[in-house]
């Protein structure tokens, strides 16, 4: 219940900024609607909606680790979490407090781009409803990065290093142009990284593959695990500090 | 009836020392300032009461619970006014209330209620829908102190709450203070002479991590052989030996 009460708070405090929905869904769906008027003039395989519509849809789940991470980060500055700690509210209710409603909105970013790459010509199938489950461990491994950097760093440089983040997310994950274009090195890191691997989990599933949709968030899974085992860990040691 | 009974607590951050072998016993519904110059060891002190920080050595119990075996315990029973501000930005002045109340156990119509009460005797009602972010410093301190009483503690801890606030404001606070003295175990830290000298029941003055002195106002200008409470302090907190 004091987690309730605790992600109530946050949830608010998230939606209260006014430049989470414009980072979180606006720059998304501007991106979305950009690359398929590109496709529509110079069609490109590569900009495929089915390709590129599942690939925006990691891209905008990126954005929760920086929001995330700031209010985090600045609540540890301004002794808010020093309140918290000394009241009941334990370790893991605050993780759950913070968690649970970033994994909300990022369900509802998730659903929004898909429901938008309707209207540019992803076909309406129940496998879309599969993709979106399959975004949510995707979103709670972004939800994991953000609570760990937020215990990390400083407000400040939260923004800076989760911008890292996010560009990672983009270049690596080919949305953007297909891994095996530059090949060697670049795509063996590009596939030991999560971020190809959530693309690709969620496109199979648009396609209806679900068979092999399972290997790829299996690997979001084993970043997502040990993220928050460590976001955890930190967060409880500078409980107990 | 005892609170609050520290035994031989002592705090080190590696070869420092900040806090020395305390021992010391505060009353129910007491109000306790705890003064000494920067460094003493007061916030420290009150953090390891608060269980947020691990004593090297010693124990407290408070209202029958030990910080080390039982924190949980413990934090069912106190609050703490931290020395920042601490509230939650772009929640309004009442949610602010409300989120601590909630969080303390207390169901979401009696939050309200308290939450109502206490902006009246705070003199917050006309700012309640204001985000807390909009507030001014002072105001800020005020709603951080309302965020320490919204439960009702049995024991509550004052980590310097009037720092900042202008003249009328602290006088504001003291009689909001004052209002709880005797049903509230109340620990104050502040660098306001004249506040512990106006509030307090007994002073205890730190200086290096050590309590140097214990007793009324009274008292302890009779100890130092002083005219006025400053001049008390001062002496207490000379380097060296106390007197």
């Amino acid at each position: 219940m004091r987690a309730l009460v605790f992600a109530g708070r946050n949830g608010k405090e998230l939606l209260r900024d006014p430049l989470s929905p414009l980072l979180m869904i606006g720059l998304p769906l501007v991106l979305l609607f950009l690359l398929s008027a590109i496709n529509d003039n110079v069609p490109n395989e590569a900009f495929a909606i089915g390709l590129f519509g599942p690939g925006i849809a990691v891209l905008s789940l990126s954005f929760i680790t920086i929001f995330t991470g700031t209010l985090l980060a600045g609540d540890r500055r301004s002794s808010f979490l020093t309140r918290l700690r000394a009241s009941p509210l334990t370790a893991a209710d605050s993780i759950a407090g913070y968690t649970l409603p970033m994994t909300l909105i990022a369900v509802a970013q998730s659903a929004i781009c898909l429901i938008a790459a309707f209207f540019v010509g992803l076909p309406v199938t129940a496998n879309v409803l599969v993709a979106l489950l399959v975004l949510v461990p995707v979103g709670v491994l972004f939800v994991g990065f953000g609570l760990l950097l937020g215990a990390v760093f400083t407000v400040e440089q939260v923004g800076g290093v989760g911008s890292i983040l996010i560009n990672a997310a983009t270049l690596l994950s080919g949305t953007w142009f297909p891994l095996s274009l530059i090949g060697g090195t670049f795509e063996t890191i590009a596939n030991l990284l999560p971020f190809v691997h959530a693309v690709e989990a969620t496109r199979l599933a648009v396609a209806g593959d679900f068979g092999a949709v399972v290997p790829h968030l299996l690997w979001c899974l084993g970043y997502a695990l040990p993220v928050f085992a460590g976001a955890i860990a930190l967060f409880r040691r500078q409980s107990q500090a | 009836m005892t609170a609050i009974r520290i035994s031989n607590l002592t705090k080190d951050f590696g070869a420092r020392r900040a806090v020395d072998d305390l021992t010391l016993s505060i009353a129910d519904g007491e109000l306790f300032a705890l003064l000494g110059p920067n460094g003493a060891g007061k916030t420290v002190t009150i953090k390891m009461l608060c269980c947020l920080l691990a004593p090297t050595s010693g124990d407290a119990v408070l209202l029958g619970d030990s910080i080390r075996t039982d924190p949980a315990a413990v934090k069912q029973k106190i609050n703490l006014s931290p020395q920042e501000t601490a509230v939650a930005p772009k929640l309004s002045v009442a949610e602010n209330l409300e989120l601590i109340a909630r969080i303390y156990g207390c169901p979401k119509g009696e939050a309200r209620s308290r939450t109502a009460e206490l902006l009246e005797q705070l003199h917050l009602t006309d700012r309640a829908t204001e985000k807390a972010r909009s507030l001014s410093g002072g105001l800020q301190r005020r709603l951080s102190l309302g965020m320490a009483l919204i439960t009702r503690p049995r024991i509550v801890f004052l980590d310097e709450p009037t720092l900042g606030l202008d003249v009328r404001a602290r006088r504001d606070l003291w009689r909001v203070l004052e209002s709880i003295k005797g049903s509230t175990t109340v620990v104050l830290t502040t660098h306001y002479l004249e506040e512990a000298e106006a509030l307090a029941d007994r002073i205890g003055i730190m200086h290096t991590g050590r309590l140097r002195a214990l007793g009324t106002a009274e008292e302890l200008k009779q100890l130092t052989g002083t005219a006025a409470f400053e001049e008390a302090f001062l002496a207490l907190t000379e380097s060296g030996e106390q007197p």
